[in-house]
């Protein structure tokens, strides 16, 4: 099947990591209450795969995709997005990079409540200074590539969980982003719901050779992944 | 991204209209009672204001309002006369007599007494009757609220007479006044009639009121006043403020109402600011959600400032609106609350309040979004 999801630009030498984790440590808080939650992770995302991060709640999960998109800064050590060392991009330059670059899924797919379908796809694109009418028409393309052709005018609140969190994956792409970070997509979907969400996401992953990092505690879909990153009390236990 | 703030704004209808709402409640708080604060201090200067041929007041040196005055001589009617720069000057009497009707209600009523050949003083605004009738024997001109005391639930005819300290007047007329401070009629009267109507006192010119040549300098022939009469000469504004002045220095007005206002604005900066605020605070998350798809910390202003701007213009005139609205509908409905209306001033002043009200809430609400970790859209 063919793929008209906005292809991601290919770095100069098209190598096989998108993201590179050297040493990353996070901790929160100040003396007798700092905490440390990554140990020193090392770990690869392949572009072109979907790597599964799973362990047991608390065991950094999240803090390491916020790390790796940018959201979060590591205490030490470094990660590298794509030839580029995120310590480098800062401020104004990180957020820009993030705009450009990654894409979010949400557990609960913070979809803008008062906009439709087709405006929610089209709000990367806004902030990436498209004109409203050129980002809806673009919105509209995505949003057929995901099934909900017939859904661009609706507004969240009339859309079931798994037509929101493929509205949500439709935003995450309209931009053609080269990491795509997703936190617990199907824990809040049924198990037909989940199984279209992954394959989507399978399917934007290979086709688009972006790299796709998707956090979960659903062993309905471990089945999806082309690897798997197990975490417990921050730290990699295990790649497969 | 204007339009996404629009639509975020505006999304949740239910939201978006308490929003406004809270904004234009304050609004009409702060202004309403703003307005009756400064109606009621107005009314104060009601007589002074109301005279509006002359250019200057000459009174006793120690006179502190126009309601307490000790009267003049004829003699210093002519003595201001004589002063150069003065184009002419009359006098004026103002003081306060029982009227009876002859069903045998009475209300204590003001005595305005105007010039007899010139009728400096008289109503500007006739409702019944003609002004120059006022030259007629024993004849009187009533305010139309004062009629209405005097003479309850009937109909408003010329020709009716009332009794004043034993003397009989007719009423030849009925005009509209600026409401005076008290609810009392306002009874019009020529100067040397006036003096039959109240108790008999040696002297009885209550002011002299005149204009200055137009060649003159005001200033200097007020001073002239002064200094050749030992009396005091003051112009119309200056007046009017020296009135207002002793009823904010010498009563509970100021206090009383300022701390109504000052509810008033605490009441309504807490509502409209509290509602934006909470509005920003309910949208976090999806702010949330914006900085992590990479919308910078401008954008964000310039959304929340957005949002904030809409909601205080379409409160404010909301507010205003309900404000105007209610001395409109209620100044026929309640005699007290007649000429109590909003001024230009006031809502402009409230415009200033708005604007503050809700840059405060849009910067407390911003500092939220400001510090806000994008990483909080992960955390369910």
């Amino acid at each position: 099947m063919n793929s008209t999801f906005a292809e991601p630009p290919k770095t100069a030498d098209d190598r096989e990591i998108g993201v590179r984790c050297r040493g990353v440590v996070k901790e929160f808080g100040d003396g007798e209450t700092r905490i440390r939650v990554l140990h020193e992770i090392d770990v690869d995302v392949l572009t072109s795969k979907l790597t599964l991060l799973v362990g047991p709640s608390g065991c950094g999960k999240t803090t390491l995709i916020s790390i790796v998109a940018g959201l979060l800064d590591a205490t030490e050590g470094e990660v590298e997005l794509f030839g580029e060392l995120q310590s480098k991009l800062r401020g104004r330059r990180l957020v820009d990079f993030r705009a450009a670059n990654v894409g979010f899924v949400f557990q609960q797919y913070n979809l803008l409540p008062a906009l439709t379908a087709a405006e929610n796809v089209s709000v990367p694109l806004l902030i990436q200074g498209w004109t409203r009418a050129k980002a809806l028409v673009h919105a509209h393309e995505v949003l057929e590539q995901v099934g909900l052709a017939d859904k661009f005018n609706s507004l969240p609140s009339q859309l079931s969980g798994g037509q929101q969190q493929r509205v949500a994956i439709a935003r995450a792409l309209v931009h053609g982003p080269r990491l795509l970070v997703c936190d617990e997509p199907t824990a809040a979907l049924d198990a037909h719901s989940g199984r279209t969400v992954m394959e989507l996401l399978k399917r934007v992953a290979v086709e688009a050779g972006r790299s796709v990092i998707v956090v979960t505690h659903d062993s309905r879909v471990l089945e999806y992944g082309d690897r798997t990153i197990e975490m417990a009390d921050g730290r990699i236990t295990r790649v497969a | 991204m204007n339009w996404v703030a629009w639509k975020m704004l505006t999304g949740d209808r239910a939201k978006y209209l308490g929003t406004v709402f809270g904004v234009a409640f304050g609004v009409l708080l702060i202004s309403q009672q703003t307005s009756i604060f400064v109606g009621i201090i107005k009314r104060t200067a009601s007589q002074v204001i109301d005279v509006r041929e002359p250019d200057f007041w000459v009174m006793d040196p120690y006179t502190q309002n126009a309601d307490d005055i000790k009267p003049l001589s004829e003699s210093d009617l002519y003595r201001v006369r004589g002063v150069s720069g003065v184009e002419w000057a009359v006098p004026l009497y103002k003081g306060q007599t029982r009227a009876r009707t002859e069903t045998g209600h009475f209300w204590q009523s003001i005595v305005i007494g105007v010039d007899d050949q010139s009728l400096v003083g008289a109503p500007t605004k006739m409702l019944q009757g003609n002004l120059a009738d006022l030259r007629r024997p024993d004849s009187v001109i009533i305010d139309d609220i004062g009629y209405g005391l005097l003479w309850p639930g009937e109909p408003k005819v010329l020709g009716r007479e009332v009794e004043m300290n034993d003397r009989r007047a007719v009423v030849v007329g009925i005009c509209d006044v600026s409401s005076p401070f008290f609810t009392f009629p306002v009874i019009f009267t020529r100067y040397s009639l006036a003096l039959n109507y109240v108790p008999p006192q040696r002297r009885q010119m209550s002011f002299v009121v005149g204009r200055v040549t137009p060649s003159a300098n005001q200033a200097e022939v007020l001073r002239a006043i002064d200094e050749q009469t030992s009396l005091r000469a003051l112009d119309n504004r200056d007046f009017l403020w020296m009135v207002v002045g002793y009823y904010l220095r010498n009563t509970g007005i100021p206090v009383n109402f300022g701390i109504t206002i000052l509810l008033g604005f605490l009441v309504g900066a807490a509502i409209a600011g509290q509602t934006f605020y909470l509005f920003t605070l309910e949208n976090l998350k999806q702010f949330g959600a914006l900085k992590a798809m990479g919308l910078r910390n401008g954008r964000l202003i310039g959304m929340v400032l957005l949002q904030a701007t809409v909601v205080g213009i379409i409160g404010y005139c909301l507010g205003i609106g309900m404000t105007a609205a209610f001395f409109e509908f209620t100044a026929d409905l309640n005699p007290n609350l007649r000429g109590l209306h909003l001024l230009p001033e006031i809502a402009a002043g409230t415009a200033v309040v708005v604007v503050f009200i809700v840059l405060l809430a849009s910067v407390m609400s911003l500092r939220k979004v400001l510090i806000l970790e994008p990483a909080v859209v992960f955390r369910g």
